[in-house]
């Protein structure tokens, strides 16, 4: 929807938009990143809706001018609420031949396409594999093309500054940022402010930065190759006070806040790994919270670590993607046996194996369920999108000290790394971990460790260093209560049991499912985790078209709210749009007899909303004897199995 | 601040648990030596963990009445980390056991040796996996003939002073389950050191490899087998007959102290060197070629792990006061919707 609402100065024509989605691309090193960052900072301080999804390579460096080298950035910004970074791209920035192939799919018909045509060159061309330059063939036939020698203007522009030629060629990207600035009306204040406090040390660099950004926005309102630009109100969102978050971000405040408002000290080990690094990254940089941060050798160590840290009393936490979980499953099934509080994080990637390290998947679910030796039951929860980050960690350390276990906490790669704007609470809306450490012995023979707790049946916490508690624990099976050692087999039964009800009963004390929709019907469409934004905006445009579909969307995973079972017998049809081959659709199909059929895709890649819409559409009108238990999203419209796919 | 810290006694330290280890295995001395001398450090009962992996050795922390974390196979390390980052007033010795150590756990012995974290690891070498029942470990000889190497194991094994030196850790010693006032005063001078103290005991498995170590604990020939180093002092044994000092090739070689070679002429122990190739040295000096030294081979003085993490801390407090939660979340670009 546009429309034309009045005519800027140099003829120019300014048109209003809802929701706009551009898309920067172009080599690994081009900064792709962080111009796309910039429009996220300044489109959010804006006041728009925005949803962000950057997609980047797993190699640092890939060779220049590559398929393997392209790094993207997406990004939709809105006047209303929005819950994905879009499906189709309106502005497609393409720095090189290489970025063009990868991401030209997914630009509209009739979008717009901004190249560097400076970079179109014959071995450019090559490297991209096309065998003629696409600038010059029906590649782009269908857009509105913009060829734009950025390289040459972005020189110009920073001449007499004394920068060698390298420097100011890494100077483009804010000359393309400068150009969308123009096209999209956005202020620059944010990204110069940027500017200055990153490069205070190095004058000639801002200014050669700043210069590019001015260059690119001259140039658009200019030249005559751009002949209209448009405006994208703020967006109508619940008041109050907003930042941008990522969940990755969020998932580390949430962390600080968590142990702030338990008045308790943090401790955090990781080990380097995509995507879960940030969280480290963060954390380090708070010791003034009293945070430790502990970068150990190895994930193994890194779980040890934050077992050895809740012994000893602390806010403990570990932090990972699928490979490293994998390693870590010895020492979380230590947390069960020894029922210690700590919260294990999987930001979860394509797998298996090293598989996709910067794509997002959501595979690691049965792996969180069940993957530790024995009869191991640990709670598991998943934020459904970056700012909720910040809320189901504080929630995964509430449920982990309150019933002295190991909580497992799922993110993705998509909501890890994505962006969206985040209503900053007031202190007084955050919830307060209570943490007890007995002081005196709990019962006539001494302190038991394994005396559990009637209700909630947890065992208490006993600081070490404190005097007249002293005991030992360990990874052997025990006698409940003195926690000494016993593998007399009716005691091994029931501690497994006593150990597995403790968990269940975990659903006693969280919140009961919600469903958006109709509380009966024709669908419910279940969905877990960072697919909530697509599946949300293809539910709701069903709703809104008049059809029988409610959305309910889990956060708690084990156990599954305790309303659950009900809820889904209470629609025709069950729908589970997952990124893998059904997880979720295994546990339901099998814990509550359902015969619920999945939405499947496997690609690296968070759902379109349109694929849901699609899915919705077919179990809608088909019966289910027609259709088979797993649905696909089929062949994307830009992808291939190309050996080099960006 | 002087508190009057109640007089404690071995038996203080005795848990409620039966001990189960095999008669006459070598880990029943270690533990009543252990017990001596914890009440002898002037800390109470409630400071101590001991924290164990896998294996005979690592079922240590049961048998004594503090705190203890019997864990999982190698990660002791690790988990006495984290222990020691998060409390500084709690003194945390590790029990560990050539398998856990050196094989599965040999990454984790690595990296507390190099950042040097405030604690005692305590490696009981019996050169057998003896929980297993009676398999090689990393520590057995050349050639050793056990379960799984029926032809001998073809193994060479890896010597615990050497790995640990080369992480350069800033306490090593070695002593022998036996030799009960040698082993207190390695475990006493492990207690009062700063940073990672690591302590090789030669240990009997009575079982599985009994007789190892007789060599070592023999009285017969004991005293032409080892070397008792002390800090300034020349490296002599044999009863005075025999020293060692370093030859023109500058290793080290046996010789008798019969009037021409003085006692000036030999090698004088420092455990205070910086660098540490004398007790690199002292630690490849291995039976029968050499009698095999025993004693702290190495004592320097490091900043450990924990105490800089602490400083860090202080120091971001200093610098940005105490945490304020509320700032936190109001940081970066922020804007309002009315």
């Amino acid at each position: 929807m546009s429309a034309v609402i009045d005519n800027a100065p140099a003829g120019k024509r300014r048109e209003s938009v809802e929701t706009v989605v551009v898309r920067f691309c172009g080599d690994s090193g081009d900064g792709m990143q962080l111009v796309g960052t910039q429009m996220t900072n300044s489109s959010a301080a804006f006041g728009n809706d925005v949803c962000t999804f950057p997609d980047f390579p797993a190699e640092i460096r890939a060779p220049v001018g590559t398929l393997a080298g392209v790094s993207g950035f997406q990004l939709c910004f809105s006047n209303h609420d929005i819950f994905t970074p879009g499906d189709e791209v309106d502005t497609l920035v393409a720095m090189n031949p290489a970025a063009l192939r990868a991401n030209v799919g997914d630009l509209k018909r009739g979008g717009t396409l901004i190249v560097n045509e400076d970079n179109f060159g014959k071995q450019d061309v090559a490297k991209a594999n096309y065998t003629q330059n696409p600038l010059e063939t029906d590649v782009i036939s269908a857009f509105r093309v913009h060829k734009v020698p950025m390289t040459r203007l972005t020189r110009d522009a920073v001449a007499g500054l004394g920068l060698s030629t390298k420097e100011a060629d890494r100077c483009k990207n804010f000359f393309s940022l400068g150009l969308v600035y123009w096209l999209y009306e956005r202020d620059m204040k944010v990204t110069e402010d940027y500017l200055k406090h990153q490069f205070a040390k190095k004058p000639e660099i801002l200014e050669a930065n700043l210069r590019a950004l001015r260059a690119g926005y001259n140039y658009g309102f200019s030249t005559e190759s751009f002949t209209v630009h448009y405006q994208v109100d703020p967006a109508k969102l619940p008041a109050g006070k907003y930042r941008k978050m990522t969940g990755n971000e969020a998932t580390a405040i949430g962390l600080v806040a968590a142990a702030k408002l338990a008045g308790r000290s943090l401790y955090f080990a990781g080990y380097p790994i995509t995507p879960a690094s940030d969280i480290l990254h963060e954390l380090s940089t708070h010791k003034n919270f009293g945070i430790r941060t502990f970068q150990a050798e190895d994930e193994i160590a890194a779980c040890a670590a934050a077992v050895g840290a809740a012994y000893a009393g602390e806010l403990a936490v570990t932090a990972s993607s699928g490979p490293g979980i994998c390693l870590k499953g010895e020492a979380m099934g230590l947390g069960v046996m020894t029922e210690l509080p700590l919260v294990i994080i999987d930001v979860q990637r394509g797998g298996p194996s090293t598989g996709l390290p910067t794509k997002t998947e959501q595979a690691d679910l049965l792996l969180a369920m069940f993957g530790r030796n024995g009869e191991s039951p640990m709670p598991v929860i998943a934020a459904a999108s970056p700012g909720d980050c910040f809320y189901m960690v504080q929630e995964a350390m509430r449920i982990a000290v309150e019933f002295m276990t190991p909580v497992l906490f799922l993110t993705d790669g998509y909501i890890a790394n994505g962006a969206e704007p985040w209503r900053i609470p007031d202190l007084s809306e955050l919830h307060k971990i209570e943490v007890k450490h007995p002081t005196a012995v709990n019962s006539e023979k001494g302190y038991l460790p394994y005396l559990r707790d009637p209700e909630k049946r947890a065992r208490p916490w006993a600081r070490i260093g404190t005097p007249g508690l002293e005991h030992r624990i360990g990874g052997l099976e025990k006698s409940d209560g003195t926690g000494h050692i016993n593998y007399s087999p009716p005691n091994h039964e029931h501690m497994v049991r006593t150990r597995a009800k403790k968990v269940a009963n975990i659903a006693n004390y969280i919140p009961e499912q919600t469903v958006i929709g109709p509380d009966s019907g024709d669908l419910l469409v279940l969905s877990w985790g960072g697919t909530y934004g697509a599946v949300r905006s293809a539910t709701r445009d069903a709703q809104e078209a008049g059809k029988s579909v409610a959305h309910a969307h889990l956060r708690y995973l084990n156990p599954f709210p305790k309303n659950l079972g009900e809820m889904l017998k209470r629609y025709e049809k069950v729908l589970i749009p997952e990124l893998n081959m059904g997880q979720l659709l295994t546990l339901i199909r099998y814990k509550f007899l359902v015969d619920a059929r999945g939405l499947n895709k496997i690609k690296g890649k968070p759902f379109l909303v349109s694929e849901v819409a699609a899915a919705l559409d077919t179990i809608l009108t088909q019966p289910l004897s027609e259709l088979p238990t797993h649905l696909s999203t089929g062949a994307g419209r830009s992808e291939d199995l190309g050996e080099a796919g960006g | 601040m002087s508190t009057d810290l109640p007089v404690l006694t071995p038996k203080d330290f005795t848990s409620d648990q039966d001990v189960r280890w095999c008669p006459r295995c070598g880990d029943y001395s270690i533990l009543a030596q252990m017990k001596k001398v914890l009440p002898t450090l002037g800390i109470p009962r409630e400071k101590f963990v001991f924290v164990s992996g896998i294996g005979c050795s690592s079922r240590f922390p049961y048998y004594v009445n503090t705190y203890g974390f019997h864990s999982i196979h190698g990660r002791a390390p690790a988990i006495a980390t984290a222990i020691k980052m998060a409390r500084r007033d709690m003194q945390v010795w590790v029990i560990t056991g050539d398998g856990d150590a050196l094989s599965i756990g040999g990454n984790h012995l690595l990296h507390v040796i190099r950042r040097n974290v405030d604690l005692k690891v305590i490696l009981f070498n019996n050169q057998i996996y003896g929980l297993t029942k009676g398999q090689y470990s990393p520590t057995s000889p050349l050639g050793k003939k056990t379960k799984s190497t029926p032809m001998g194991s073809v193994d060479h094994p890896a010597n615990p002073l050497s790995v640990v030196l080369g992480c350069e850790a800033t306490f090593v010693a070695r002593s022998v389950d036996v030799d009960i006032k040698h082993l207190t005063y390695v475990l006493e001078r492990a207690a009062h050191h700063k940073g990672t103290a690591f302590v090789e005991i030669y240990q009997d498995c009575n079982v599985f490899n009994t007789g190892a170590f007789e060599f070592a604990t023999d009285k017969a020939t004991k005293s032409n087998n080892v070397i008792y180093l002390e800090h300034g002092k020349p490296l002599i044994f044999a009863d005075g007959k025999k020293g060692i000092r370093i030859n023109e090739a500058s290793r080290p070689e046996v010789v008798n102290l019969d009037g021409t070679i003085k006692e000036d002429d030999l090698l004088f122990h420092d455990e205070k060197l910086t660098e540490p190739s004398l007790a690199f040295t002292l630690a490849r000096m291995r039976h029968p070629e050499f009698p095999e030294p025993m004693g702290i081979f190495r004592a320097v003085e490091k900043t450990t792990y924990d105490e800089v993490c602490d400083d860090q801390i202080k120091a971001a407090v200093a610098a940005k006061g105490p945490g304020d939660l509320n700032e936190l979340l109001n940081r970066g670009d922020t804007w309002m919707v009315s």
